[in-house]
């Protein structure tokens, strides 16, 4: 027999992971071009509404929409990308928070205006419903299946990272920009194209992240500060980080409302300060 | 403005760039004008006041020494709770109420500063978010002393100098809030005039050679963030005092939002700046009180986005562009 | 006499690349040194390790015979250790004036001071407004700074190091992209600071190293290479090989 800090354990690693897919892509671009993108979670929210209405208004499978969620939103960074991140990448940090909410706030609007301010439930497949039982303890298959699904894109991050030669101009371009403009490569280009898949990978997120938390348009702001930390906890550009920082923040929230309910959230604001305290570039982040 | 002519001395010279310029009497004595042409909205006008404040303690850190704050809500609320919490156990006289809850605002600010002042870009976004969040969230959950969401019960004002009460109308409460923003507003004044507001701007302008010419940035931003603390725990306890209660909306993320975007819309870094920014934003939230609040926020996001393609200083910074540009030809 | 500034075996490593490495420097009261060396040489990282923006992993410094060694960049300022920038580190939005009585406030420890107007400080401002006009910028002392020529910010860069009232001066390459013909100007005005001034400057003209300095210190690979009077550097085999001679072809 298991104790319940196995159960609690398990809760907050599926969490954890979902943060990561959340928040990964933020992490890489802010590593890139140092671009404070306060509207990450409303790439996340395109990817949940699109997930959302495919599965409800036209009877696709869950699972098929959710490459639909990841190209979606990482369309919809392209355009955005286009027309006014593009023009702010030298830009002061405020001017960068600023025109970020700007957008997140509009897409809260948005949202609501042909969605409404209602929580969009979804149906799951079967197969994902109910949980296993092992060892006195269960264990919701849903949640299983958003670690396998982050597992893998964590792999396919690292792999395509250290093995194409997209990945390969991406770190130098992370490491030294300098350096990597000089050696010729496209730094903006590369720039563009990592925002869109980060942009997409929150976009999958998204919609994985339905079932456990929820969709309704505030889904751009409450999530966010999640993100935030996840990604300043890891430090920038720093896929180990977010990874890490992801399972840090996601097990301290969930042991934090089980065992100490009445403190809330303090718990993964306290743990993000006190990081930041001890290491300001996160625990991972180089500069 | 200043007159064409080279002037006689550096001395004079500095000293005119704060000679009191006539438009700015005009500014306020047109803050007068609510008590006789709009009687009906001394309530709303009472709130910018009130809101105006805070952006100007907002201005001096972030518009003048270029420290970014998402969390600065964290004193407002402090101040509003504080002030409350004070009539409630101690007694209901407003000045020492106000005094208090501007005393543990910059009690918070002083302690935080010794964070905030270590940190820049994105680190100190997140920890000046962090705070904010930590703040809302302790008064969420400290539901016997703050109420939680319930908000804050049984704030009971005693009337201003023991005569004038705090009315339905808002006669005393824009009086009391007005006067309380133009003395906030004097002494905002002096300090962006005196050497310490220069040290300001100074690591507004090049945080890196503020320690080469031998400054100690970090004491000059504990200081700056502290009194900017102070202020805005003030603009909090009039809050609550003129509306006799206090919401856990005063110090949640939302406010520290607004406030930001009050500032940058009408000039971060210029004294008038947070004061036209609130005075546009609140008027403009009242008239448009009737949208959903959702749809409101569409629309600070489209301006937000203008605001920073297109005028980069705000309302003010426009304006100052184009008079100089007027004045050239 | 106590020399003005030493440093004892200074190392620093950024990862496996060594940037200095065992420097032991004596500047003398008074002096004036130039720093050579091609670059990459770390000319620019020992500045700021003897200024403190950078912290060495070993050595001494000592500023008039006190161990500075793990004091913060301000506090070595105020003991009378200044620098200026190769690149222009200055305050864009406020104009000479203001900079440098900025400056002269921090040291005056009027700074702190928020009540009183700032141009009520008719000494401090007339200090300002004297050291602008003896680097030619008190005509153009109201200008805001990111409106100055270049050449004029260059020597706004020295007039920020004087307003600190420094003992020992470290130049970065003052005349660092000012036009040739221009560049006479700055150098001008460094030669006319107070002789009791200890300065140590790098600069990649060796018509105006042989000029100015006294004394020069040759830097490769992040130590000393060679070090003596100009006449004995210009004869030095190996400094001709590595750095005049590179220079020549380069």
């Amino acid at each position: 027999m298991l104790p319940p800090v196995f159960g609690v354990l398990f809760d907050g690693i599926a969490y954890g992971m979902l943060l990561f897919v959340l928040s990964v892509g933020l992490s890489v671009t802010l590593g890139l071009m140092n671009f404070v993108n306060l509207a990450h979670c409303a790439f996340a929210m395109i990817g949940g509404y699109v997930t959302a209405i495919l599965v409800n208004s036209y009877g696709w499978p869950f699972l098929a929409t959710l490459p639909i969620s990841f190209l979606a939103a990482g369309a919809a960074s392209v355009v955005l990308e286009r027309l006014f991140y593009r023009r702010l990448y030298r830009s002061t940090d405020l001017d960068q928070v600023l025109l970020t909410i700007g957008l997140a706030f509009i897409s809260v609007a948005v949202a609501a205006y042909f969605f409404t301010t209602n929580q969009q439930p979804i149906e799951t497949p079967s197969f994902l419903r109910g949980s296993i039982e092992f060892l006195g303890l269960n264990f919701a298959r849903y949640r299983l299946f958003l670690i396998v699904v982050a597992l893998i894109v964590t792999i396919l991050l690292v792999l395509g990272l250290e093995y194409t030669r997209f990945g390969a101009m991406v770190r130098a371009s992370v490491d030294n920009q300098r350096m990597a403009r000089g050696l010729g490569i496209d730094v903006d280009r590369t720039f563009a194209l990592t925002f869109a898949l980060g942009c997409g990978l929150a976009g999958l997120g998204g919609g994985l992240a339905i079932d456990i938390v929820g969709l309704d348009p505030n889904f751009a702001f409450n999530f966010l500060v999640f993100v935030l930390i996840v990604v300043s906890v890891g430090g920038l550009g720093s896929i180990a980080g977010s990874f890490f920082a992801a399972m840090l923040i996601g097990v301290s929230d969930i042991a934090g409302k089980y065992y100490f309910p009445e403190y809330g959230a303090f718990m993964i604001y306290f743990v993000m300060v006190a990081v930041l305290m001890w290491k300001p570039t996160g625990l991972f982040g180089k500069r | 403005m200043a007159t064409s002519t080279q002037p006689v001395t550096p001395q004079l010279w500095l000293r005119q760039q704060c000679r009191w310029h006539p438009l700015e009497i005009v500014f306020w004595l047109s803050t007068l004008l609510p008590f006789f042409l709009f009687p009906n909205y001394l309530s709303l006008a009472s709130q910018i006041a009130i809101t105006a404040m805070f952006a100007l303690s907002l201005d001096l850190i972030l518009g003048y020494a270029g420290v970014v704050s998402l969390g600065h809500a964290a004193f407002f609320g402090i101040g509003a709770y504080g002030a409350g919490l004070f009539s409630i156990h101690v007694w209901g006289e407003p000045f020492t109420g106000l005094l208090f809850g501007g005393l543990i605002a910059g009690i918070a600010g002083y302690i935080t500063s010794f964070i905030v002042a270590r940190f820049r870009h994105l680190t100190l976004i997140m920890i000046t978010l962090g705070i904010g969040l930590m703040a809302h969230e302790i008064a969420n959950k400290a539901h016997s002393l703050t109420g939680g969401s319930d908000g804050l019960q049984g704030v009971k004002i005693q009337p201003l100098f023991g005569v004038f009460k705090f009315d339905l109308y808002g006669y005393v409460a824009y009086s009391y809030s007005l006067a309380a923003l133009f003395i906030a507003f004097l002494a905002v004044r002096r300090i962006v005039n005196s050497p310490f507001g220069l040290a300001l701007r100074g690591i507004r302008e090049n945080w890196t050679r503020m320690p080469a010419i031998g400054a100690d940035r970090p004491a000059h931003i504990r200081k700056a963030y502290t009194i900017a603390a102070v202020l805005a725990g003030f603009a909090g306890a009039i809050l609550t005092q003129t509306t006799q209660s206090a919401a856990l909306e005063s110090i949640s993320f939302g406010r520290s939002a607004d406030v930001l975007v009050m500032l940058v819309l009408g000039g971060a870094g210029r004294l008038y700046g947070g004061l036209i920014g609130a005075t546009i934003f609140m008027v403009a939230r009242d008239q448009f009180s009737g949208i959903a609040p959702q749809y409101w926020y569409f629309w600070i996001g489209v301006l937000l986005i203008v605001v920073v393609m297109f005028m980069p200083n705000g309302i003010l910074g426009g304006l100052s562009y184009i008079y100089a540009r007027w004045r050239r030809k | 006499m106590t020399a003005a500034l030493t440093t004892a075996g200074l190392n620093k490593k950024f990862g496996s690349l060594v940037v200095a490495n065992n420097i032991n420097i004596t500047l003398p009261q008074g002096v004036r040194y130039a720093l050579i060396g091609p670059n990459g040489a770390g000319k620019t990282t020992l500045i700021n390790l003897m200024t403190g923006m950078l912290a060495p992993d070993q050595g001494e410094i000592t500023l008039g015979g006190e161990t500075i060694t793990t004091l913060p960049p301000q506090q070595r300022v105020q003991r009378g250790l200044a620098r200026t920038f190769q690149i222009n580190t200055l305050f864009p939005g406020l104009n000479a004036l203001e900079a440098v009585t900025l400056a002269i406030n921090e040291r005056e420890k009027v700074s702190g001071q928020f009540w009183k107007n700032v141009g009520g400080y008719s000494a401090i401002i007339d200090e300002a407004h004297a050291i602008l006009k003896r680097l030619r910028l008190g005509d153009a002392c109201y200008q805001q700074t990111r409106e100055m020529p270049y050449g004029r910010q260059r020597l706004l860069e020295i007039a920020l190091a004087l307003a600190t009232r420094p003992k020992v001066l470290l130049l970065d390459e003052p005349a660092a992209g000012v036009p040739q013909e221009e560049s006479g100007e700055v150098f001008e005005a460094v030669a006319g600071l107070s002789s009791d001034l200890t300065l140590l400057f790098i600069e990649h003209d060796m018509h105006v190293v042989f000029r100015f300095a006294s004394h020069i210190i040759v830097l490769v690979g992040g130590a000393i290479f060679a070090e003596g009077p100009p006449s004995e550097i210009s004869q030095h085999p190996g400094v001709r090989e590595v750095y005049l001679g590179k220079r020549k072809h380069g």
